[in-house]
């Protein structure tokens, strides 16, 4: 009974008892069959929007009003980025994956300096880098050789016994994210401006650094993202990060981090990713057409966050 | 985000250099459309026309009226990402149904603006962040355009195509119907008492709440009127482009929320201006094709030029702000 009360206390549990029901869901509809292909397919995908929605999770931890928006225009020039420089050589993905990672970096640090120079918001000025960096990926993705290689489409591809082998780094990832934010002066640190960005100050937090890494790791994890959805979808293209906006938030906020900042959450960023992707999943079973799909994927969003917000913003 | 209230009186700096800075951030917008203005005066002198400006600024109509939606959001402090698959749902509505069965198109767009309204009670009751809320009704609007207009096509109502292609004599149409919406929204929202209350609502909403106003009233309000000029600006855009297509509006989420901040509103604080954001939207219009196209610039740079132009103006803006202080 203690177990059963102190999981329900936690907030991540809701989001992968989501990922449970709409699995059930969808075996019950196929008669048990596929479920464990169900599973990996689930766990490849839900990969993408872990690691990006790790990077809006500390971004938004940081207070109401921040968020990344410039992660889908972020994680198409990356994926541009990454197959220009590994030109379709196994030789060059490391190199490539790097690139993508720097050029990431690259804009999360533009972000925070509009952010700083110009004081606007976070809203406008990921925005307004995001208008410029999708004018940059189209004119520079044009006519270009954006096909991986072939050693990297395999690693992006690759399972063992029926996991996926990128599952398992990102679940690593994710682990490591879990102890930054608990157990480091960093997270603790992204944390406390988030509850209070004055008492931070005062407590001696240089809220400027901490910020401006926040964004930098944000942007980052978006330039990685980009190198591995090419890699897997063996290809890259100017749209492949548009659906990663709403998947970041949703994820975050599903996942039981708080939107009023200070409050994070990283386990339920796995389980809401795989509700989102099982989600898909199931309508795509039952056969809908993309008109009901993209209309009860809205509605299930927006149902889930009125149960699972309610909570008192902190101004 | 440490807001600070507005109406805070600079004490530091002389008053006649602040009051100078805000006359100038004031001017700001409209400082930016004649930039723009001349920009374009001095590649192409033929341009500035009446018909030349019939047409650079047919598509500002649409964009001024969803950049007016996302203006009343962000009054409440609240913000709209799913405008632009709002105005695309109007749209196939407006080429469907309303030319098809009139009454049934209408009931389907005041139940449009219904849900807006329900949206923003639904926002305030439950304390949601509207980001979320209104990102995953972008989907909302998107599957259900895709439903009412499954491929491109339809037909705009002839009485609608017949008032956007209207020519009044010497002042372009679009150049009036700019000046119509500027000079309602400032009217209601700038002049009338409860156009203040609505922008105390986002400015100070625990002094309202103290004061007795209905806090969920002003954020149903907002919400309604969002809605109310995104039907407006779907069907305007549809009397332009004749027919419609379920991703016709999807740019003007983004192109809404620059028009407002370039025309000089503030994210939080219930800072907003309606002739600003007109402005913006006019600026942004302006400058995202016709200037590009006089200057050679390849299409692929437009959506840049609107980053670049957002960036410039609040860099400006800073420079002003610093003197205010």
């Amino acid at each position: 009974m203690t177990l059963v009360k102190s999981l329900a206390a936690k907030p991540w549990i809701w989001s992968f008892l989501g990922a449970l029901l709409v699995w059930l869901a969808t075996i019950s509809f196929t008669g048990g069959y596929g479920g464990g292909g169900m599973v990996t397919a689930a766990l490849s995908l839900a990969v993408f929007t872990v690691i990006v929605g790790v990077g809006q999770m500390f971004v938004i931890t940081l207070g109401p009003g921040n968020v990344d928006l410039s992660l889908p225009a972020n994680i198409g020039l990356a994926s541009a980025v990454a197959m220009k420089v590994m030109g379709g050589s196994d030789s060059m993905i490391v190199v490539g994956l790097l690139a993508a990672l720097a050029c990431g970096a690259a804009i999360g640090a533009v972000n925070y300096l509009l952010i700083w120079a110009l004081r606007i918001p976070p809203i406008i000025a990921t925005l307004s880098a995001s208008f410029i960096i999708q004018s940059i990926d189209i004119s520079y993705g044009r006519g270009l050789q954006i096909k991986p290689p072939p050693g990297f489409a395999d690693f992006a591809n690759w399972q063992i016994l029926g996991i996926p082998v990128l599952a398992i780094l990102t679940v690593l990832f994710t682990i490591a994210a879990a102890i930054a934010l608990q157990r480091m002066i960093y997270g603790r640190s992204v944390l406390a401006i988030g509850q209070n960005i004055r008492a931070a100050w005062l407590a001696g937090v240089n809220v400027g650094r901490i910020r401006f890494l926040t964004y930098t790791l944000s942007g980052a994890l978006g330039g990685i993202d980009g190198a591995l959805l090419a890699g897997y979808f063996r290809g890259a293209n100017v749209d492949i990060g548009n659906e990663y906006l709403l998947a970041s938030i949703a994820v975050v906020v599903i996942g039981g981090t708080s939107v009023a900042g200070g409050k994070a959450n990283v386990p339920g960023v796995w389980g809401a990713a795989l509700f989102l992707v099982l989600l898909l999943t199931m309508l795509n079973t039952f056969g809908v057409s993309a008109g009901v799909r993209l209309l009860l994927t809205g509605l299930i969003i927006v149902g889930v966050i009125t149960v699972a917000g309610g909570e008192k913003a902190i101004r | 985000m440490t807001a600070i209230a507005p109406g805070t009186i600079p004490r530091s700096s002389p008053r006649g250099s602040a009051a100078r800075a805000r006359l100038l951030r004031s001017l700001l917008p409209a400082l930016s459309l004649a930039l723009v203005l001349i920009a374009i005066a001095w590649l192409n002198p033929r341009a500035i026309s009446y018909f030349g400006f019939s047409l650079m600024l047919n598509l500002a109509i649409p964009i001024a009226l969803a950049t007016i939606a996302q203006m009343f959001v962000i009054a409440g402090n609240e913000l709209d990402l799913s405008i632009g698959t709002f105005v695309g749902f109007v749209g196939c509505v407006t080429a469907t149904w309303l030319k098809d069965a009139p009454l049934l198109g209408v009931i389907v767009l005041l139940g449009s603006i219904g849900v807006y309204a329900l949206l923003g009670a639904l926002i305030h009751l439950r304390n949601l962040p509207s980001i979320v809320v209104t990102l995953g009704m972008s989907f909302v609007w998107q599957g259900l355009a895709i439903l009412v207009l499954p491929k491109p096509g339809g037909k705009a109502p002839d009485w609608l195509l017949a008032l956007m292609s209207f020519k009044p004599p010497f002042i372009p149409f679009p150049i009036i119907a700019a000046l119509v919406i500027a000079a309602v929204v400032h009217f209601g929202l700038m002049r009338t008492s409860y156009g203040v209350i609505l922008r105390g609502s986002g400015g100070n909403p625990a002094a309202l709440r103290r004061a007795g106003w209905s806090l969920l009233r002003t954020k149903i309000v907002l919400f309604a009127l969002t809605g109310l000029f995104g039907v407006l600006s779907g069907m305007a855009l549809i009397g332009i482009t004749t027919s419609a297509d379920a991703n016709i509006g999807n740019g003007y989420t983004l192109l809404a929320i620059a028009g407002v901040i370039l025309g000089g509103g503030e994210f939080v604080g219930g800072r907003v201006s309606p002739i600003g954001a007109v402005l913006g939207a006019l600026t942004l219009a302006l400058a995202a094709s016709p200037l590009l196209t006089f200057m050679h610039i390849p299409p692929d740079w437009q959506v840049a030029a609107n980053g670049a132009i957002l960036i410039i103006v609040l860099a400006a803006r800073v420079l002003i702000s610093r003197r205010e202080r």
